[in-house]
């Protein structure tokens, strides 16, 4: 595993990304400009980073609610997607979708999903359109602990062994379903024996350390490209915030948060790896940042100053033709 | 032209469309049959023998047989369809969206609008469905209102062998989610059925027949009744307009209105349940619209609010008859 500079300040951009997205989402949230429910990704970024840079544009992945962390990894324009959680026009979705349904079918990103386990089944589907027409493209389905339990999960991972699809399972487990802890609701407590029991191979590993998701996410899409099958990864790491905004998180011990952003967190890994190392300077990290922070502030101006969504939005794109 | 039945009809439009789009491709459980074991291959071409044949011609590589596993397949063929495949997937019966509902009602559904526009999902989802073949309370259902009221998708319900045929290559074509349902009482129904490929656009009722005293309009295998209860009526002097929509979403109001507003009479006949089913949908629509050509009540005949028995005595009393179609539409054009 060689990453360069290059490789290096991508991986790290996307991950300070994604945390200075959500936590102006939190902010703005706070503020009551945006509506209705948002989850954030803060604490995860390693895992929709370290995976999403092993994929290219004929890679397709599925979602969840807590998706703005996918959509980044996987190349969305933050300008969009600020403004479709703002309900505004020039949304990513003309304002139709919202936070929880995030997509851009054309950059292989096809939508943060409001149904837990509802993306597995279209992760088979897209590898399947990618086996039959030949595209070389493989699916990552990213889904939760607790879509872990779902039906739909199970089945898909059932269907991707039989017909040995590409498909990528990546359970992330921030230790939470809602309020239900990950250790007592997936049984058998194994997630990788589990998944071996359906022939997919897979690790567990710390989702706090992005080179170590890059390395098994890139190990693994590279036998899924030489026609291994399906693969599975356990990312175990924690979430920020509560499952949505305005959840008090009394289910999690006090201080738990605080620890964790303290002890746990991805981005001060990354930073305190790569200095040691040498391979990346402070100043350069800090412009990143900078240049983050300014990306994302723009993006929420913008966002602020679009228009709503046309009252004739209301009643296009239900149907291609009807 | 010749005969055919509502099977080859079915199996003839499927064929011709997979000759003509190699991005084409049928799934579902048994599609073929005998997946993995050692007798025969194609040993069902699913569950009554529609897409049989489509395996020697095709290959493994665009019919697939699938585990017992809806929610994964049918998943799966609205995620292959958003990303350049025309999957035709069968839920072998329509009782059984209860396993995948998620998948077809809040996933392909939703895609278009949710997405502000960018995805496109081309899927069919054939399913059987319908009374008659004393299937009893999970393998009867006439679920198409369920489906019907779901934006984003589209609801065919051919009523013969040739629509059958028209309604399928339409189907495969459309670039929506489409739910084709097919009434497993109807598979040995023939007619005559063009040899040639042909499509029958969505939202143009057909117009069965044409008669000034009172408005039928009938569903899938409703149609069949109330033609034969019509023509038993013409003999008696009543003439009746029976109209087949083809599709309840989109559905052809415009049809419905103008025959009403000139017979001033309206049967709707609807196998599904009858509370929010097609006739209530129809007659409000009618009600709303044409109730000052209304010379008579509308009437609705459908079966009891219970589920589908298994005995063949209860069965038969459960599903509208053409001599029920026959007394309704009597009882209205008398009314006073």
């Amino acid at each position: 595993m060689q990453l360069n500079r290059e490789d290096l300040l991508t991986a790290y951009t996307k991950m300070r990304t994604i945390r200075e997205f959500e936590e102006r989402v939190h902010k703005e949230f706070a503020t009551g400009k945006i509506p209705g429910f948002v989850h954030l990704y803060a604490g995860e970024e390693a895992s929709a980073v370290g995976v999403c840079m092993q994929l290219d544009g004929a890679d397709y992945i599925t979602s969840t609610h807590r998706g703005h962390g996918h959509c980044i990894g996987k190349g969305c324009d933050v300008d969009g997607m600020m403004k479709e959680i703002f309900g505004r026009h020039g949304g990513l979705c003309k304002g139709k979708g919202g936070s929880m349904h995030i997509a851009d079918v054309g950059k292989g990103m096809l939508g943060a999903n409001g149904i837990v386990g509802g993306g597995p089944p279209l992760a088979c589907g897209a590898a399947l359109a990618a086996k039959e027409r030949k595209t070389g493209g493989v699916a990552v389905a990213f889904f939760g602990d607790g879509a872990y339990n779902q039906g739909t999960t199970l089945e898909s991972m059932n269907l991707a062994s039989v017909y040995q699809l590409p498909v990528f399972f990546v359970l992330e487990d921030n230790g939470y379903a809602e309020t239900t802890s990950s250790d007592w609701s997936i049984g058998g407590h194994n997630p990788v024996l589990r998944a071996r029991g359906f022939g997919i191979p897979g690790e567990r590993v710390d989702g706090h350390d992005f080179f170590a998701v890059y390395r098994a996410a890139l190990e693994a899409v590279k036998r899924m490209r030489a026609g291994a099958g399906p693969q599975f990864l356990h990312i175990e790491f924690t979430r920020y915030y509560g499952h949505f905004e305005g959840d008090a998180m009394t289910y999690r011990p006090p201080g738990e948060v605080n620890e964790e952003r303290k002890f746990l967190d991805c981005l001060n890994f990354f930073r305190a790896r790569v200095m040691s190392a040498g391979l990346l300077e402070a100043a350069a990290l800090d412009n990143v940042d900078k240049d983050v922070e300014k990306r994302i502030d723009a993006a929420v101006a913008a966002a602020k100053k679009a228009a709503p969504p046309k009252s004739d939005d209301l009643t296009t794109d239900v149907y291609k033709s009807y | 032209m010749t005969k055919k039945s509502f099977r080859q009809a079915l199996n003839e439009g499927m064929r011709q469309e997979m000759e003509r789009d190699a991005t084409v491709i049928v799934m579902g459980e048994d599609i073929a049959g005998g997946m993995g074991s050692k007798g025969e291959q194609d040993a069902w071409g699913d569950v009554l023998g529609a897409s049989k044949g489509l395996l020697p011609k095709f290959g493994r590589e665009r019919v697939y047989d699938t585990p017992i596993s809806e929610s994964a397949f049918i998943g799966a063929a609205a995620g292959a369809a958003i990303n350049g495949l025309r999957p035709v997937a069968q839920l072998m019966f329509v009782d059984f969206f209860g396993v995948c509902g998620d998948q077809i009602i809040n996933q392909m559904a939703k895609f278009r609008y949710m997405f502000g526009g960018k995805a496109t999902t081309p899927v069919v989802i054939r399913t059987l469905f319908g009374a008659g073949l004393r299937a009893a309370a999970q393998h009867s259902q006439c679920l198409y209102p369920i489906f019907t009221h779901i934006p984003g998708l589209k609801v065919v319900i051919p009523s013969s062998p040739y629509e059958a045929k028209g309604l399928m290559i339409q189907s495969i074509r459309d670039d929506d989610p489409v739910i084709f349902f097919e009434h497993k009482a109807m598979y040995d129904d023939e007619e005559e059925v063009p040899d040639e490929p042909y499509a029958i656009p969505f939202g143009q009722a057909k117009i069965v027949r044409e008669g000034g005293d009172a408005t039928i309009v009938a569903i899938g295998r409703m149609v069949k009744f109330s033609s034969q209860a019509a023509a038993a009526l013409e003999k008696e002097g009543i003439k009746c307009t029976v109209i087949d929509p083809r599709t309840t979403s989109p559905l052809d109001t415009t049809a419905i209105l103008d025959s009403v507003k000139k017979t001033g009479r309206l049967i709707v006949v609807d196998e599904a349940n009858p509370r929010c089913n097609l006739a209530t949908d129809i007659s409000a629509l009618v009600a709303q619209n044409a109730f000052k050509s209304l010379r008579a009540p509308i009437r609705m005949v459908t079966p009891p609010h219970t589920p589908v028995p298994f005995a063949g005595e209860l069965e038969d009393l459960y599903v509208p008859s053409p001599a029920g179609i026959q007394t309704a539409v009597t009882e209205t054009v008398r009314y006073q």
